[in-house]
């Protein structure tokens, strides 16, 4: 068998100064948060290890994982882990096509199972496969071959974790996400629209480097990245706390940099790295730049809308009725109930109020005093 | 002056335990529905100001999580006493299991709710319809434990709300378990809207003392309802 090339060989032959390769590992270390002897690891197993056959597919998605994964911090080691790493199939970034791309990912799954990875962007359609076919063939069929012999799976972004766009209400395509449609395989989801391309790259080394899958929440997210609520990382908490809002983004509390909570900025109830690796090689991210989050690494976030609401309309109620228009229209019923109620009660139950019926005997029976 | 002459007994209904746990109760529930609400809907008062001057939305939810606390022991120590109180704080009042529990709700309905019926009806603790009230809100209790202390527990460290860390993946994320949290707050509002005209309702129209039973304990019962109680009855009194 032909000896492959490791990520390191893959990444000097290509011109990429060693600096730059150890500056990349360390940063790696730091955002999967490991300590300082995790430099060494990560330089090792890039050195080390060949290259991870991987498998990218498309199916009902926008390519915005693909737009943020080329985007990420180190561009040479985007490098590494898109070419290099070796994207045997991507259907965005290939150069090949038709037959030949059909002949590049049958290969790896000839070559290496049990070793190659699948990586998935899109949810699949369920309703009627041919929502998303690919070659003549659906996604579910591709993805249900694919997976067969994969070593994990690993779903990009909210689309391939949980639907996103697509399996919002009324979900025409019946479209579901990956740890839906298969079993039997790890499942990483990556989650956001897109991820932060450096929570990516980094689950791509966690996997590299330690050989097995990241610690995963009960969403099936890694924790290192999606751990904490952006509103408990999110550099506007004092304001929160203090409870300075903006209430319209022209307002002098948005001047300011108040809590967009009132905005409906669903930081609260949204689990990602948004306020700590910020996005664009660190420049910003929503938050910053002076609009609310609205938690797209979360499942069903389109269905908890409004974007600017902080409370969800209420689904059967119309757009825009919250639980709280709700709870009110119906503590007014109740209060309507219970004053006809007490009036009915002073006119049916006179006798018992007035004191006129014997003990022990329905009114119907008492004499009249 | 009109005046009635009948015989009545005075019971006691409603031990110490149940008084003191029904007055935390309420103050908790008074508490969380106030602060739960202002969590949900701030007011934004101030302006121009920064935010280290000012920490009032922090102490809004800090009374909120301390009084979830308090709800939460309280809560437990209400189900212990469902189980080591009197007859009338006992689980099988709650449920009702027994035929004799279903027509007691049925005639509550007929007499207290519909009026379509007069007669009395002779239960000496909660009527039976009241209990089954009382275990949907230990249902709604029990919804909002789990949901508060879900979201709770990610930016807690401590074992108790750790405990409840699954819900949230369960309930497929923290929308829908705010969401749901935020809802169901309302069913204690309206619970606490009809649980206080009804305690009016009755004392009005049966006159046994029921709203000074929850501080005293001791209700005015006629008599004959207590002598046919007794035989039933003779494990405690």
């Amino acid at each position: 068998m032909e000896k492959r090339p490791t990520f390191y060989e893959e990444v000097t032959d290509s011109g990429v100064p060693r600096r730059d390769f150890l500056k990349f590992c360390t940063a790696m270390a730091a955002l999967l948060g490991l300590e300082s002897s995790g430099v060494g690891q990560i330089v090792k197993a890039l050195e080390t290890k060949p290259r991870l056959p991987v498998i990218w597919f498309h199916f009902q998605e926008c390519t915005c994982c693909s737009e943020s994964f080329i985007r990420s911090s180190h561009p040479e080691v985007a490098d590494i882990v898109l070419n290099k790493i070796s994207l045997d199939y991507q259907e965005t970034l290939m150069a090949a096509s038709g037959v030949n791309a059909e002949e590049a990912y049958k290969a790896v799954m000839e070559k290496f199972p049990g070793e190659y990875l699948v990586m998935v962007e899109g949810s699949i359609p369920t309703e009627d496969e041919a929502y998303c076919c690919i070659g003549g063939r659906s996604a579910y069929q591709i993805l249900e071959e694919a997976v067969k012999n994969c070593k994990a799976v690993v779903a990009w972004g909210n689309c391939a974790s949980a639907g996103c766009v697509q399996a919002a209400s009324p979900n025409p395509t019946g479209a579901k996400p990956v740890h839906k449609v298969i079993s039997g395989k790890p499942v990483i989801n990556v989650q956001g629209c897109p991820p932060i391309a450096d929570v990516m790259v980094g689950v791509v080394v966690h996997l590299l480097t330690f050989d097995r899958i990241p610690q995963l929440d009960g969403l099936g997210r890694p924790k290192s990245f999606y751990s904490r609520r952006v509103h408990d990382t999110c550099y506007r908490r004092a304001n929160f706390d203090a409870g300075l809002f903006v209430e319209s983004f022209d307002d002098e509390g948005a001047k300011k940099g108040y809590c967009l909570y009132k905005m409906g900025c669903k930081g609260p109830v949204t689990y990602n790295s948004c306020g700590i690796i910020k996005w664009n090689d660190g420049v910003s991210y929503p938050i910053q730049s002076g609009h609310g989050c609205i938690g797209c690494s979360e499942a069903g976030f389109w269905d908890n809308g409004p974007f600017y609401e902080h409370l969800p309309s209420v689904a059967g109620f119309g757009i825009e009725t919250n639980a709280d228009k709700i709870g009110l229209g119906l503590g007014v019923l109740t209060a309507a109930g219970i004053a006809g109620h007490a009036i009915v009660t002073n006119v049916r139950k006179h006798k018992e109020i007035m004191n006129e019926q014997e003990e022990g005997s329905s009114s119907e029976k008492t004499k009249e005093i | 002056m009109r005046s009635r002459s009948i015989p009545m007994r005075e019971v006691h209904v409603w031990e110490l335990p149940v008084r003191i746990y029904h007055w935390i109760n309420a103050l908790c529930i008074v508490a969380l529905c106030i602060t739960g609400y202002i969590i949900g809907e701030p007011l934004a008062f101030m302006k121009g100001t920064e935010a280290y001057f000012n920490y009032w939305f922090g102490t809004v939810r800090f009374i909120h999580f301390v009084a979830a606390f308090l709800f939460f022991f309280n809560f437990i120590f209400r189900i212990y006493w469902g189980f080591a109180g009197n007859e009338f704080a006992r689980w099988y009042n709650f449920i009702p299991l027994k035929r004799s529990q279903w027509k007691e709700i049925m005639d509550v309905i007929r007499v207290d709710i519909l009026q379509i019926t007069h007669k009395r009806i002779d239960s000496i603790g909660h009527n039976s319809l009241a209990s089954l009230i009382y275990f949907v809100t230990f249902l709604f209790f029990l919804v909002q434990c789990l949901t508060g202390f879900g979201m709770y527990a990610a930016m807690s460290t401590s074992f108790l709300p750790k405990m409840f860390a699954w819900v949230v993946p369960m309930l497929g994320g923290d929308m829908n378990v705010r969401q749901l949290h935020h809802i169901f707050m309302w069913g204690f509002i309206l619970f606490a809207l009809v649980h206080m005209y009804l305690v009016f309702y009755h004392d009005y129209i049966e006159r046994r003392g029921v709203t000074s039973s929850m501080i005293g304990g001791w209700k005015f019962i006629e008599e004959d309802v207590v002598d046919r109680h007794k035989p039933e009855a003779g494990k405690k009194s």
